[in-house]
């Protein structure tokens, strides 16, 4: 029996979070145990694949960690009886079987999320073998989120794991020199995950998965699994800071809302001051980098009672220490509107101009200027950078505000 | 395997001293100090290269690489290192940056 689309992609989300929390552990315990990393992915995807079956259907059951350890269980012992290995492999599930109490739990995720975001691998192979392995989406559920196929994705996943055993990429977490490095890179995929989701509110079809979500939590696993390490914490910041202010990003036809004109009393403030806290805290430990910085500036924004009555020097300052760890011609941008704000827009435009090689092709960079030229009493110029930037974005909220500009420009 | 790709042209216009053989015999010592190096050289360039393939069966001679191209393996290094991660580190520490270092798993026989 069928169920109709959006009860069933209701019914799916509930029991995404169930997985969520039990696949990636499931997975980290197996490959531990079986020493085999593609399989023991394979395994918990194909219990996952069941669950997400029997389970709208079934009721959940009591113990879902048990229950997919039970099908991946005997999915292994498929496998094996085909592979003659069988008896000598069963004897160690039965014997060890991993709990989810286990001891080595913080090690075995940690060694998962390494793998899954080895810079040797490729920014899509390492997206989506995280999404699959470390937070457990079917190959279904990522192909929905990326707009591909799922023959797609399946087979950047069997690439990325066929690379990892033929290169020889270790299974373990990297030794302390090396740690921060290679946490970098993890987090980096943490936040394209939560930029997939954060673009994707526009025009997504209504059973999509919540990617933004899923960054959060995983940003929280790794905050949990590496309480020393700052930039973890400032990332979580961040991502909790965007998505407070989440609900009134969109107008209800859709069209972007810029921060000066968002309704702020609709912004989720307990969520802001957890936040605000966390990167505070983090900060503490005076190991900043750039996810510290971003979520420092995103607090003030997120704090300020008003556009008008933000913290502009402050976040100028901000702006300064983020180009020490991003000297890159986009936070220039970013920090020239802040220019405008606590200086003068005459300021910001130098600024601006001097982007124009390096960013030329960068919507927001054309809307920028526009917005600066508007405020400089130069409308003809304005329409032509408005003009430039609508041609340049193809995101639907971002142009209908665009289009808005041109046709009904303020005084 | 580090195979060390390079561009001829731009590596035989610097001099003996721009090039500085003295760092790279010094990562050849090292590495073979610690016992990781199992072989390395550098190879003239693909200029002097003579490519055997065939056709129907036969051997034919060609004058030049198999496929031509800007960067060239201009020389190799075996180390025996137990992952990956421990060989992107001697990579990395290849002393000539205008070169590439690929990394690439010999098949066990």
């Amino acid at each position: 029996m069928t169920r109709p689309l959006s009860e069933r992609a209701g019914v799916e989300a509930a029991l995404a979070t169930v997985v969520r929390d039990e696949a990636g552990r499931l997975t980290a315990a197996l490959v531990r145990l079986l020493g085999d990393f593609a399989l023991a992915e394979d395994l918990v995807q194909d219990a996952i694949v069941a669950a997400l079956e029997h389970w709208p259907a079934d009721g959940l059951p009591t113990d879902p960690a048990a229950w997919l350890l039970a099908t991946a269980r005997r999915r292994a012992i498929d496998h094996w009886r085909r592979q003659r290995r069988y008896e000598e492999k069963l004897a160690l599930l039965v014997r060890e079987g991993p709990s989810p109490e286990h001891a080595d739990e913080v090690d075995d995720r940690l060694r998962l999320i390494f793998t899954c975001c080895h810079p040797a691998l490729s920014r899509e192979a390492r997206l989506a073998l995280t999404l699959r392995a470390v937070i457990g989406l079917t190959t279904r559920e990522i192909a929905r989120g990326f707009l591909t196929t799922e023959t797609a994705i399946a087979q950047r996943i069997v690439r990325a794991k066929r690379k990892i055993v033929e290169a020889g990429i270790p299974y373990r977490v990297p030794d302390p020199d090396h740690l921060a490095g290679r946490l970098s890179e993890v987090l980096g995929v943490v936040y394209l995950v939560f930029n997939e989701g954060y673009l994707a509110t526009v025009g997504s079809s209504p059973d999509r998965r919540d990617l933004a979500d899923d960054a959060e939590w995983l940003a929280r696993l790794i905050v949990r699994l590496l309480p020393d390490q700052p930039e973890a914490a400032g990332l979580l910041a961040l991502i909790r800071l965007h998505r407070a202010r989440w609900a009134t990003r969109f107008d209800r036809g859709g069209r972007l809302v810029l921060l000066r004109d968002q309704d702020r009393s609709r912004w989720d403030h307990g969520a802001i001051a957890e936040a605000s806290a966390l990167v505070l805290d983090a900060l503490r430990v005076a190991r900043p980098g750039p996810y510290q910085v971003q979520a420092a500036i995103a607090a003030c924004h997120a704090e300020a009672p008003s556009w008008e009555q933000t913290d502009w020097r402050q976040i100028l300052l901000l702006y300064d220490v983020l180009l020490r760890f991003t000297p890159t011609a986009v936070v220039r941008l970013n920090r020239a509107i802040a220019l405008s704000e606590g200086v003068s827009p005459a300021e910001a435009l130098v600024e601006v101009d001097h982007l124009e090689s390096e960013l030329s092709g960068y919507h927001l960079f054309h809307a920028t200027r526009g917005e600066l030229l508007r405020r400089l009493g130069r409308p003809d110029e304005a329409r032509v950078a408005d003009q430039r930037a609508l041609e340049l974005t193809t995101n639907p909220g971002e142009r209908l505000l665009l289009e808005e500009r041109l046709t009904h420009p303020l005084p | 395997m580090l195979l060390l790709a390079r561009s001829d042209e731009e590596w035989e216009a610097l001099s003996d001293e721009e090039r500085d053989y003295p760092a790279i015999a010094r990562w050849f010592g090292e590495l073979a100090q610690k016992g990781v190096l199992t072989g390395g050289q550098e190879l003239q360039s693909a200029r002097s290269a003579t490519t055997v393939s065939w056709s129907d069966g036969r051997p034919v001679l060609t004058d030049g690489p198999f496929m031509e191209a800007k960067e060239t393996i201009g020389g190799f290094a075996v180390v025996d290192v137990p992952d990956l991660d421990a060989a992107i580190e001697i990579a990395k520490s290849w002393p000539a940056t205008s070169h590439k270092v690929e990394i690439r798993p010999i098949v066990p026989h």
